[in-house]
């Protein structure tokens, strides 16, 4: 009985895999034969790069700050104050930055294309667009892809620099570090390739957003209850997958730069 | 001239349109069509009706590949649909426009920028042209000058007359419109019944609908097919169809309950079962 059940999930999700793929691989072939149409492109960069900046200024301050605070306490008990900035701008810059503003445009751009998308197939958009010899891939896919893939890394850097910013204003201002020492450690020892691991990391999640969400509003059941479980399962798939392919990420990234 | 008989599958018919073999839809474990087959001309007028539920929208979305046929073939002027990709299939599509039960204009987009949507795509044409287009297209449907309006700032019937302007402004071959008149009043109703007949009538297009609606059929086809139990059971001239004395046929035209009616409820004669 649980087996079966469990054998049920496995296929359930194997299948989705495959749908996931078959997805990808004509969004490849669209990249390759289609010109991507500008308009629609920006568009879409606006909604996931411009709208999304208070989000992740938001996210990357709070946590830089938290970051800097709990680092101090546990390093003022044996006198490292100064190398807090190092441990920050080395966590910000190759984990929690790229995570946290994958995770926040998850919930902000990935939850709004599954349903976007889902409510587009409900209501029978999506077959009118292929009645009107239009690719739904070519036509939504691709423009939303190609904007996450490209504000991804700058919403990354741009969560990275507020972080440490946040940081060096509760180390200094409020904690008391001395500001040259500061900067100095994060200096040496935030190497370019911390910033670029995360920077990769950030292209990764923002294809992976764009694909998950969109394969599950395209593949949404009927009715206004479809809609509103494709979205919930664009969240947590996506998020899952985040999570998950960031620690292979960072563990393939730091042998392949070290 | 042969000794055996002629394959038919590789006779050139010129003025078949649609031809549809042995054609089988399931959904899980629920047949929809079973076997469904039907030809249709160049330049006919034809109606397919049937109870609700009976699987004409399964069958007009097979007529231009948006489903999947399990079994059985589509061909559209001889070319076999089922063996084409979905990128194949897009040239295919259009020599269709298609007028949905919901009209489906995508409500993010203007009236204009629905309604040019494939002439922009295209770019084959100037900007200007498609603008004249678009507004000959919007006269058509009588709607002259609402290109700046939203979806949701028109009326269903308004919504289905910009639904059938963007499927013809540019010249399909074919037309398929899947219950052009249900959830409508019957003067709105019969408008778009007019305006099925006129774009038929002007633009020489092949015109296939699907309806329950005996009064909008009988206006818009010039030949019924009744999809029941998912074959074709009848398949006729219009007038030949409404005074067809078979029973299955007879009971649906003038809206008779095939079913048992439940013992303690008599059947309102002015509500037939839809
Ligand atoms: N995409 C689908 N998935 C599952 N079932 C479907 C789908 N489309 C249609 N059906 C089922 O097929 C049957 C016929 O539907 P339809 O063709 O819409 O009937 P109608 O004759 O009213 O247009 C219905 O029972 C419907 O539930
Ligand atoms: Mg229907």
């Amino acid at each position: 009985m649980l087996l079966t059940l469990l054998n049920q999930r496995l296929r359930n999700f194997l299948d989705q895999l495959g749908e996931l793929a078959q997805l990808v691989g004509e969004a490849g072939r669209s990249l390759r034969h289609q010109r991507p149409s500008w308009r629609d492109f920006i568009d879409q960069l606006y909604f996931v790069g411009v709208k999304s900046q208070s989000v992740v200024i938001t996210t990357g301050a709070a946590t830089g700050m938290v970051l800097c605070a709990q680092t101090y306490f546990q390093f003022h008990k044996v006198k490292m104050d100064t190398a807090t900035g190092a441990v920050v701008s080395v966590g910000m810059s190759s984990e929690l930055g790229p995570v946290l503003a994958g995770l926040m445009l998850t919930a902000r751009v990935g939850a709004a294309m599954a349903a976007e998308l889902g409510t587009m197939k409900v209501t029978e958009q999506i077959d009118a667009l292929r009645t009107l010899a239009t690719h739904p891939v070519d036509y939504l896919v691709v423009p939303r892809l190609l904007a996450t893939v490209v504000a991804g890394p700058l919403l990354t850097a741009e969560a990275i620099i507020v972080g440490i910013a946040a940081s060096y204003m509760v180390g200094v201002n409020l904690l008391g570090i001395e500001g040259a020492y500061y900067l100095a450690y994060i200096n040496r020892y935030t190497e370019p390739q911390d910033v670029l691991i995360g920077l990769i990391k950030a292209t990764w999640f923002g294809g992976l957003i764009a694909m998950v969400s969109c394969h599950k509003g395209l593949t949404c059941p009927q009715g206004a209850e479809g809609v509103g479980r494709a979205t919930t399962e664009a969240v947590v798939a996506a998020s899952i997958t985040i999570l998950i392919s960031n620690f292979f990420l960072t563990l393939l990234l730091t042998r392949l730069f070290n | 001239m042969a000794l055996s008989a002629p394959d038919t599958r590789f006779v050139k018919e010129p003025n078949r349109m649609i031809e549809v073999r042995n054609l089988w839809k399931s959904f899980g474990s629920q047949p929809v069509l079973r076997g469904t087959s039907l030809r249709i001309e160049r330049g006919e007028a034809v109606v397919v009706i049937g109870r609700s539920g009976g699987g004409k929208s399964v069958l007009l979305k097979h007529l231009i590949a948006l489903l999947q046929a399990d079994q059985g073939e589509v061909l559209i002027e001889g070319q076999n649909l089922c063996q084409l990709n979905e990128r194949q299939l897009l040239s295919v599509r259009r020599k269709f426009g298609m007028l949905f039960q919901t009209a489906a204009l995508f409500d993010s987009l203007t009236v204009y920028e629905n309604v040019s949507f494939v002439l922009r795509r295209e770019r084959k044409q100037t900007e200007g042209e498609i603008r004249r287009l678009v507004a000959e297209a919007l006269e058509m449907v009588e709607l002259p000058g609402i290109e700046e309006k939203k979806p949701a700032e028109l009326s269903g019937g308004m919504r289905k007359r910009v639904g059938l302007a963007r499927a013809i402004v540019y010249r399909p071959e074919i037309v398929l419109y899947d219950e052009p008149t249900t959830g409508l009043d019957p003067i709105a109703g019969a408008r778009i019944d007019s305006l099925i007949r006129r774009v038929w009538q002007q633009l020489h297009v092949t015109s296939v609908a699907v309806t329950h609606d005996m009064a909008s059929a009988k206006r818009i086809s010039d030949r019924i097919l009744m999809l029941h139990e998912g074959v074709i059971y009848a398949d006729a001239r219009t007038p030949e169809i409404l005074n067809s004395t078979d029973p299955i046929v007879y009971n649906f035209v003038h809206g008779i309950p095939t079913h048992k009616p439940a013992a303690n409820t008599t059947a309102a004669p002015f509500s037939p079962d839809i």
